[in-house]
């Protein structure tokens, strides 16, 4: 059984800022990376397979999940998570996370990292999504709490505001 | 060594929101900032990782463990067996059945053989793949049936339970008989957050675990006899839950992640994958149910037989009680009065089953719905009003003999489910119908279908159980603080509390702290039972601290207490002399009160299964649309329509929130929901091939409250988390079987049986 | 060798697989690229083996082979489009995997390269087995040469849940208006994507071919061809489906592509 080699060390930029990384595993995913050397546990890992969607963060501006993506691999691109939508500890929540505290959308809340993030992402690309684009767009968040109806109920909410702040 | 979390999980004061309003929930800012520190999310210097050697078989001995090869790899710092036990190698949730790590017989497929701890998590797996474990491998016990006559598995016999409900002469039949056979697969609560905890060593010898789950006491206390500790040694702390469904009343990483960090002096952290997190806790009882209903031709019940066997797996875990529940509400909201009811739970070699949300009423209602059904088809009564003919209302017995004292609307939630409308056409778009993303199905392939079930179950635990919680609050300049163990794993208890505290104190400001096992037990989040017990507590405590502001008041002016009344904050004595504000009116001094809350007395069930049991009831009635493939056997659930007896909303967004989520969880059994168990192996541990409803299988739900409140609860109000998943099933069941002709006496039902290829 | 990395990250993740190095494809600009080629007068739509799902999804590749696109967007969430390529749906050769029925279909060919310089094979060559390529050590997918034909296209997916499944059984139907020829691409329905040609054969004949469309003959043909189809078939019982349902869900799928093709 070979010894595991622990000393990759590279530099990540995430949230805007460069972070370094040392002594660590070349397998380790970006999720465990974010999660247990960078202090950023805002993405989850719920199934470690792509499946749940917990651990969604915009690599290079695109959604995708953390847990499948090689920490290692992504040094030349923009990392940003959950914690990166607000510049600021003391900021005002986004219009997404205001609608999901507001609309009930949030129960255990451990689906509620990844679900924003494919939200946000959503929105950003379709300013008025219908009903069956938003369903398919977050098909790849699964929650086990609300059945997503509170949560359509925030995103539908999201729209609404988003729309109502661009006029 | 310090504890480095994320923010707590104490919750902020929210604005606002008494009893009655859709209050904010406290943590929701923390959660949707990504702040709210999940048990997996905690970090301590020095930490270690844990994991767990598990046997792939599902029944074997072992005659030997060579942990050498383990503790050779460079990182490792302890593996630990049975061997290294120094308390009782046994827990278990009430009946201490099940060993720590296998001594020397493996009864089920992923039980435990041994833990690691090494400073890497992949070093921690490579660990556990390099022990080596002899195995005798010997035929797995996997039939519940076979099972009941078959020699025992383990010393404590095969039968978790056999229960007989005998009521009047079940040996009358009326003029209409209908028969059938039903089966429940396995399904799985897969909550979003996997199992995890951190174990810290405690100068004092003891341990400090952080960890998710729905009782911290319990737990406690079976880690404390394994540890061979005194309970004060070993102080459990809610770590943030990621949803529990039952799955989180047994003991998994807490007594392994205890022993490796006073093996090593480290803290230790385990996570369970998702692929352990299946192996490693239990699942809901799969079922074989067969039943005999008599009536008379207007639809009448005259009989009911049925014969209950629940595969509790290799452990007890709750199958003494969840067969005592299949069996007390195996008839479902119906008069019934003659019956006989044979319920067995029992031991196999089969994945341990226990809690899940629903717990036994789930099994039987979808052969009961079925039944009814088919009972209505066979009298050629409507089946909607074979069911109002024939409810349970207030001041009927149960097939128990117990007489509903409380509230239990059945025909109103039936009359109201029905009476909310319809859903409109299906949009023309392939995404909305079967199939989905697939683009398999055309307008013209589908067949769209109503079903229409009605359940009900007991809230609370029962036959003689003393069931309690306590809570404390404290009040200091107009600000409440809340300290209760009731474990929130999402339903929103801590909503509720502070929502108690802002309607009886008139204050805004409400902190709910951190549960942990410095407060006294407030029992286990399940069996809907929190709202009535902890939040029986929360408002106990309340008032006790409302009454204690007063009489300080009243000392203070001279006053006698009965003379000064505190409404929505103001404290006002019916002379005028005062009118001031809680928050100001005794600045700088501290009221507290301490309170516990037990329910009424229950009393066990006798020999022919009847007894006063169960302390409350809870009904609902589900409508469901279902668009059909029948060609291809897929199926779209459209829409369900819900009436819910609630006693009293305490919170409509949230209420709403638990009969949504309840209902997914009742359209994946239906429809999806199975872990396939292969001579005792789970062949799909995974989110790839378990399958649980995505935003595009979800219903839309229209749901009617019924408010009719519960005596002894607090504000009236009823626990609403199970009764979603208990109709939800036979509904939707019950519209595929009308778009394709087919009995589907099975859930989940598969596009072979729907399309009619089985 | 890592691209998107949503097969190969579930292994590593697991502990199946531990890498000691890695090269990763990502930032190889040339492997994201799609081109236009014209060879012998047709076109061919040359797409790198790095381009993902979500790129086959939009109007450079839709545009010119629908049946990618509409295959792409079955694919898993927008997590996994966005991260997963078609190289890599080759490279894992699932017999489930969602572009593979259609790049048979379309007799799509896999350029290679490698220490010996690159070559170029058919698809049907080129997936030999369950998860097992015609790729030897050393060499990577460069990218896939898909002919560009005209009419209609359709992908045809079937799981148990309305989103993010593995095909239990697929049905690819590519319609060649100029030589007045379709294919099929079966999926998930035996070891490697499989075609059926005899059943192509024998429909081509029976269909009305206009400059600009195809028509059935006579309806009952839609449900002849399905059976045919579904006889083409070789599924086995597995913990996601059983053969007989998915020979029976082939011959749906194939008949109903037939019809919104001919429609």
């Amino acid at each position: 059984m070979s010894e595991q080699v622990v000393n990759e060390q590279y530099v990540l930029r995430v949230n805007g800022e460069a972070r370094e990384v040392h002594d660590a595993w070349v397998g380790e995913s970006l999720l465990y990376v974010l999660r247990e050397r960078l202090g950023l546990p805002g993405a989850k890992g719920g199934c470690e397979q792509g499946e749940c969607g917990t651990c969604s963060v915009l690599v290079d501006g695109a959604l995708v999940c953390a847990c499948l993506v090689l920490a290692a691999a992504v040094t030349d691109t923009e990392i940003v998570t959950l914690e990166g939508l607000q510049p600021d500890e003391r900021g005002a929540l986004s219009i997404v996370q205001q609608a999901f505290v507001e609309e009930g959308a949030v129960q255990c809340g451990f689906c509620t990292p990844g679900l924003v993030m494919a939200v946000e992402d959503l929105l950003a690309r379709d300013a008025a999504p219908d009903d069956l684009t938003v369903r398919e767009a977050v098909s790849g968040n699964l929650c086990r709490c609300t059945g997503y109806g509170r949560v359509l109920a925030a995103i539908e909410r999201a729209v609404g505001a988003t729309n109502e702040a661009a006029r | 060594m310090t504890v480095v979390s994320r923010p707590s999980t104490r919750t902020e004061p929210t604005a606002g929101g008494r009893v009655g309003d859709s209050a904010i929930r406290p943590d929701g800012v923390p959660k949707v900032r990504g702040e709210f520190a999940f048990a997996g999310d905690l970090w301590s210097e020095g930490m270690l990782w844990g994991a767990t050697l598990r046997s792939p078989h599902a029944s074997a001995i072992v005659r030997s463990i060579d942990i050498g090869p383990a503790l050779a790899i460079p990182g490792v710092h302890a593996v630990l067996t049975a061997a290294d036990l120094v308390g009782r190698n046994r827990y278990g949730l009430e009946h201490r059945d099940q060993p720590v790590f296998v001594e020397d017989v493996v009864r089920y497929s992923g039980e435990p053989i041994a833990a690691i701890a090494a400073d890497h998590p992949d070093t921690a797996r490579r660990a556990r793949d390099a022990i080596v474990v002899d195995y005798e491998v010997t035929p797995p016990l996997t039939d519940p049936d076979v099972a009941i006559d078959a020699p025992a598995i383990h010393p404590d016999g095969n039968l978790f339970r056999q229960l007989v409900v005998k009521r009047g002469d079940p040996t009358t039949r009326g003029p209409v008989v209908v028969e059938g056979t039903y089966e429940i697969g396995m399904q799985d609560q897969a909550f979003m957050g996997p199992e995890a905890g951190l174990a810290i060593p405690a100068d004092d010898g003891g341990v400090d675990l952080i960890v998710s789950t729905q009782w911290l006491h319990n737990d406690r206390d079976q880690v404390a006899e394994v540890l061979g500790l005194p309970p004060d040694k070993v102080r459990l702390t809610l770590g943030g839950v990621g949803g529990a469904f039952g799955a989180r009343e047994d003991v998994s990483l807490h007594i392994h992640s205890c022993l490796l960090a006073l093996h090593t002096g480290r803290p230790v952290k385990m996570v369970y994958s998702r692929r352990e997190s299946f192996l490693g806790h239990v699942h809901r009882h799969p079922a074989r149910i067969w039943m005999r209903h008599s009536a008379e031709p207007d639809g009448t019940i005259v009989s009911f037989e049925t014969r209950i066997v629940l595969d509790g797996g290799a452990y007890r875990s709750s199958s003494f009680h969840v067969t005592a529940n299949a069996a007390c509400f195996a008839a479902g909201p119906y008069r019934v009065p003659n019956a006989l009811v044979e319920a067995y739970g029992v031991r196999t070699n089969n994945p341990p089953c226990g809690a899940m949300r629903g717990f036994g009423a789930v099994q039987v209602a979808f052969a009961h719905e079925a039944q009814m059904d088919r009972l209505a088809d066979a009298c050629g009564v409507d089946r909607v009003e074979l069911r109002l003919h024939n409810a349970l209302a207030s001041g009927d017995e149960l097939l128990t003999g117990q007489r509903i004292e409380g509230s239990l609307p059945v025909a109103e939630v039936i009359r109201a489910c029905m009476a909310l409308p319809e859903p409109p056409p299906a949009v023309d778009d392939v995404l909305a119908r079967p199939g989905g993303a697939g683009n398999t199905t055309d307008a013209s392939s589908v067949r769209r279908e109503v079903g229409f079930a009605v359940g009900f179950k007991n809230l609370m635990y029962a036959e003689g159980y003393d069931d309690d919680s306590v809570a404390r609050c404290r009040l200091e300049d107009g600000v409440a603080t809340i300290t209760c163990a009731a474990a929130e794993v999402g339903q929103g208890f801590v909503t509720v509390a502070q929502q108690f505290a802002r309607t009886i104190l008139g204050v805004d400001d409400v902190f709910v702290d951190p549960a942990d096992t410095s407060i006294g037990s407030a029992g286990s989040t399940s069996a809907s039972r929190q709202t009535m017990v902890s939040g029986g507590a929360v408002e106990a405590a309340c008032r006790a601290v409302a009454a204690r502001v007063l009489e300080y008041v009243a000392e203070t002016h001279g006053m006698d207490p009965e003379a000064l009344t505190l409404t929505d904050g103001r404290i006002q004595s019916s002379d005028g002399r005062v009118d001031a504000v809680i928050a100001s009116v005794a600045p700088g001094i501290v009221f507290e009160a301490e309170e516990e809350f037990h329910h009424r007395v229950t009393h066990p069930l006798d020999a022919d299964g009847q007894g006063d049991a169960h302390v409350s009831f809870a009904c609902a009635a589900h409508r469901a649309v279902v668009d059909v493939d029948p060609e291809l056997g897929l199926v779209r659930v459209v829409h369900i329509a819900t009436a819910q007896d609630v006693g009293r909303v305490l919170n409509p967004l949230q209420c709403l929130g638990q009969i949504e989520g309840g209902i997914a969880q009742g359209v994946g059994l239906a429809t999806m929901e199975e872990l396939l168990v292969d001579e005792g192996r789970i062949l799909n541990p995974s989110f790839t091939d378990y399958l649980i409803p995505t935003a595009l299988d979800a219903p839309t739900v229209a749901a009617a409250y019924i408010e009719e409140p519960e005596p002894g609860a607090p504000f009236g109000a009823k626990g609403v988390g199970e009764p979603p998943t208990i109709s939800s099933t036979p509904a939707v069941v019950a519209a595929i079987r009308a778009a394709t002709g087919r009995p589907l006496t099975r859930v989940p039902v598969r596009p072979d049986d729907v399309a009619g290829l089985t | 060798m890592l691209a998107g990395g949503t097969d190969v990250m579930v292994g590593v993740n697991e502990g199946h697989r531990r890498p000691t190095e890695v090269v990763t494809l990502t930032g190889v600009e040339e492997l994201r690229r799609t081109r236009v080629e014209r060879v012998d007068g047709h076109e061919v739509l040359v797409i790198g083996a790095g381009v993902t799902y979500t790129a086959l999804a939009a109007p450079e590749v839709a545009g010119r082979v629908p049946a990618l696109a509409i295959a792409a967007r079955t694919v898993g969430s927008p997590q996994i489009r966005n991260a997963g390529t078609i190289g890599g749906n080759l490279g894992t050769a699932s017999p489930a995997g969602d572009t593979l029925p259609v790049l048979h279909a379309l007799d799509a060919r896999v350029e290679v390269v490698g220490p010996a310089g690159s070559r170029v094979l058919p698809v049907r060559e080129f997936v030999t087995g369950p998860k097992r390529t015609a790729l030897a050590p050393g060499e990577l997918i460069a990218a896939v040469h898909v002919p560009v034909l005209r009419g209609p296209q359709d992908y045809l997916k079937v799981g148990v849940r309305n989103a993010m499944v593995i095909a239990v059984a697929s049905v690819a139907l590519v319609v060649d208006l100029d030589r007045r020829e379709l294919a099929v691409g079966l999926g998930a329905v035996g070891p490697v994507p499989l075609g059926a040609p005899d059943a192509c054969r024998w429909l081509a004949h029976r269909l009305h071919w206009d400059d600009d469309t195809v028509r059935l003959t006579d309806p009952g043909d839609a449900a002849r061809f399905g059976t045919l189809v579904a006889e083409a078939s070789r599924p086995i019982d597995d913990h996601r489906g059983r053969a007989e349902y998915r020979r029976h869900a082939v011959g749906v799928l194939a008949a109903r592509a037939l019809r919104r093709a001919t429609s």
